[in-house]
């Protein structure tokens, strides 16, 4: 078995043309990285809004109920919708990237509001004391602080997408998630265990690269103590969990 | 100067926070607020930059209505100090000090090195402008606090509780820079804090407020240790008040007596020689530096083995430390220096009292006696 899915993976055919592993992997990483960029420009201005007003915490409780609506049945809902006003490859990767989008914006929001609103209030209070204005707070006090929690939640919500962007391959759009379809389809397990193992070799790349990213952009400041750093770590738990759940 | 006119505070709820609070703090000096948690004195500070606005009264710095003002342009011409210091975890010292100054439009390697020198001023020279703010500890924390809230050089210096959540010495020695600062810069500062001791001792002028947000006294600390208005500030302001307010008190000459002196290195015999006292003053170079008993020591007298139980008072210094130094001597004979550390002589505790029961107290201002109070008081005015 193992070495079947070996074989799979290391066979140079299976990496070239149209259905080869290259070109899969990149029309996954393309679904998942326009997702993300959409869910983040809806999710974090808005969550990073409540966190500085206090106000709407609702959309955050809202958001969180969605968690509960199953991708694949979500994903047939929105396709069928739109199968009859979209033609061409649109018809299925709108939907594709709808339910994807949708998926994202909970930890995305919660991370951004939470990051936000647990700003230390002396350090807010200061701010607003020094004469700075409300856009000015946000912009160089309560964002930057909030980087980590902020990343925590892009790092989390990228690892659900790229495993959720496989169900596109059921209603026939491209990616990695062929290989699961279509093995199972043919009943060809080597295929399928490589597709899974690509998958998960993707998004544990794409966590360390945005872990990179996060210890590049994240101010010095916010990870020198081990205390901060604990801190940083039980707040993503939270928010991972808080996913999960 | 700052004044409060009728200055009026109440919460939705209904309680007043605030209430008709009226009083000048005079330009270039320290005015404390003090009270109980609970007096409104966080809030009064509070509304002098429009963190919190005011239900009803005026709130003005050289009579110009702080209303009248653009909140945040009104506040980048205010220092700012407050407890936790609140330094921003995301910018480095340096750039926490230069905040103000980018506000107000200074370029950023400008305010940076403005940001250097106030830094230098409050203790904190070199390499501490390029650390993140959770390397420093709690009372350097607070110098970068004060130094953010001087860079721009403001006239005015509002400070709540800036030195209350440190350990007792590192606040001891942060007040004493405070007040040395202040000698150099005369800001006019508004201090809020709930230590008494530390009003007193930080205080041009102090306004004792009660629960409900209501001024008590507004007095000097001498006056207000002298002539506390009434039992709640009598209370407030503690006990050994008569002593305390000796720190308030200048010394006059003292009838000193001379001092028979050895230097170190004095042999026994030597040192027997110079006294028939019990105790003998060990003088370095003219400075007191200890006491000594002749007739114990067995060789020549070094550092180690003098008394160190008696202080020396200087006699331009507090009629506190003079009688301090007479209690605490080992002789009996406290010692008196001049301002540069030589021995000038010793004085013996009721000389010093003497002198004490010779000085002028405060007088009694007329309108404590008879206090302008408002309706719900009885008037006990004498000269009606």
């Amino acid at each position: 078995m193992l070495t079947s899915v070996w074989r799979w993976l290391t066979d140079g055919g299976h990496w070239q043309g149209e259905t080869g592993i290259t070109h899969r992997l990149l029309e996954h990483l393309q679904y998942s990285g326009e997702s993300l960029l959409i869910a983040a420009l809806i999710a974090l201005p808005i969550g990073a809004l409540i966190g500085h007003t206090g106000k709407g915490k609702w959309i955050i409780a809202v958001a969180n109920a969605f968690r509960a609506i199953p991708s694949l049945g979500l994903l047939f809902v929105v396709a069928m919708w739109f199968v009859s006003r979209l033609t061409g490859d649109s018809a299925y990767l709108v939907p594709t990237i709808i339910v994807l989008v949708i998926l994202a914006i909970p930890p995305l929001l919660a991370g951004a509001y939470s990051g936000v609103s647990e700003v230390d209030p002396a350090a807010r209070d200061a701010a607003y004391g020094m004469g700075m204005s409300g856009r000015q707070v946000l912009a160089n006090v309560e964002v930057p602080c909030a980087l980590p929690l902020i990343f925590s939640g892009v790092r989390s919500a990228a690892l659900q997408i790229i495993a959720t962007a496989t169900i596109a391959a059921a209603i026939s759009v491209g990616g990695l998630g062929r290989y699961l379809i279509d093995g199972l389809a043919n009943s060809d397990y080597a295929q399928m265990a490589g597709g899974a193992i690509l998958v998960t070799a993707l998004a544990l790349l794409v966590d360390g690269v945005l872990a990179v990213i996060q210890q590049l952009t994240v101010p010095g400041g916010l990870r020198t103590t081990s205390v901060s750093r604990r801190k940083q770590r039980a707040a993503a738990a939270a928010v991972e969990s808080a996913h999960a759940a | 100067m700052i004044r409060f006119e009728q200055v009026v505070k109440q919460y939705a709820g209904g309680t007043t926070a605030v209430d008709n609070l009226s009083f000048e703090a005079p330009t270039g000096q320290i005015t404390v607020l003090v009270g109980p948690s609970g007096c409104g004195k966080t809030t009064s500070l509070r509304m002098i930059n429009r963190m919190i606005e005011p239900t009803s009264g005026h709130i003005l710095i050289d009579d110009e209505d702080v209303q009248t003002f653009n909140a945040a342009k009104l506040r980048r011409g205010i220092g700012y100090v407050i407890q936790h210091a609140g330094l921003f975890p995301n910018k480095r010292v340096v750039d926490n000090v230069a905040t103000v100054p980018q506000l107000l439009g200074t370029p950023k390697a400008k305010a940076r090195e403005r940001a250097r020198e106030v830094l230098e001023l409050v203790g904190l020279p070199g390499d501490f402008a390029d650390r993140w703010p959770s390397q420093l500890s709690g009372g350097q924390q607070q110098r970068v606090g004060v130094a953010r809230a001087l860079a721009a050089d403001p006239p005015v210096m509002l400070m709540d509780e800036p030195f209350s959540a440190v350990d007792p010495v590192v606040r001891e020695q942060l007040q004493d820079e405070f007040l040395r600062l202040q000698r150099d810069l005369g800001k006019t500062i508004v201090f809020v804090t709930h230590d008494i001791d530390e009003a007193l001792k930080l205080g041009d002028q102090i306004a004792v407020m009660r629960v409900g947000g209501k001024l008590a006294q507004l007095a000097d600390p001498a006056y207000l240790l002298a002539h506390p208005i009434d039992d709640f500030v009598a209370e407030f302001v503690g006990r050994d008040r008569g002593y305390r307010a000796l720190t308030f008190a200048e010394t006059p000459p003292l009838p000193l007596a001379t001092e028979a002196t050895v230097p170190l290195g004095t042999t026994p015999e030597q040192a027997r020689a110079a006294t028939d006292d019990e105790w003998l003053l060990v003088v370095d170079k003219d400075r007191p530096v200890g006491w000594i008993q002749p007739h114990v020591i067995a060789a020549p007298i070094e550092s180690a083995m003098l008394h160190r139980g008696g202080t020396v008072a200087r006699a331009s210094g507090p009629l506190r430390s003079a009688l301090d130094a007479a209690l605490s001597s080992p002789s009996r004979r406290g010692v008196i220096a001049a301002d540069d550390g030589t021995l000038l002589g010793t004085v013996r505790a009721h000389q010093v009292l003497q002198a004490i029961e010779a000085t002028e107290r405060p007088e009694v201002d007329k309108a404590d006696i008879a206090p302008q109070q408002t309706s719900e008081h009885v008037d006990l005015s004498l000269d009606k």
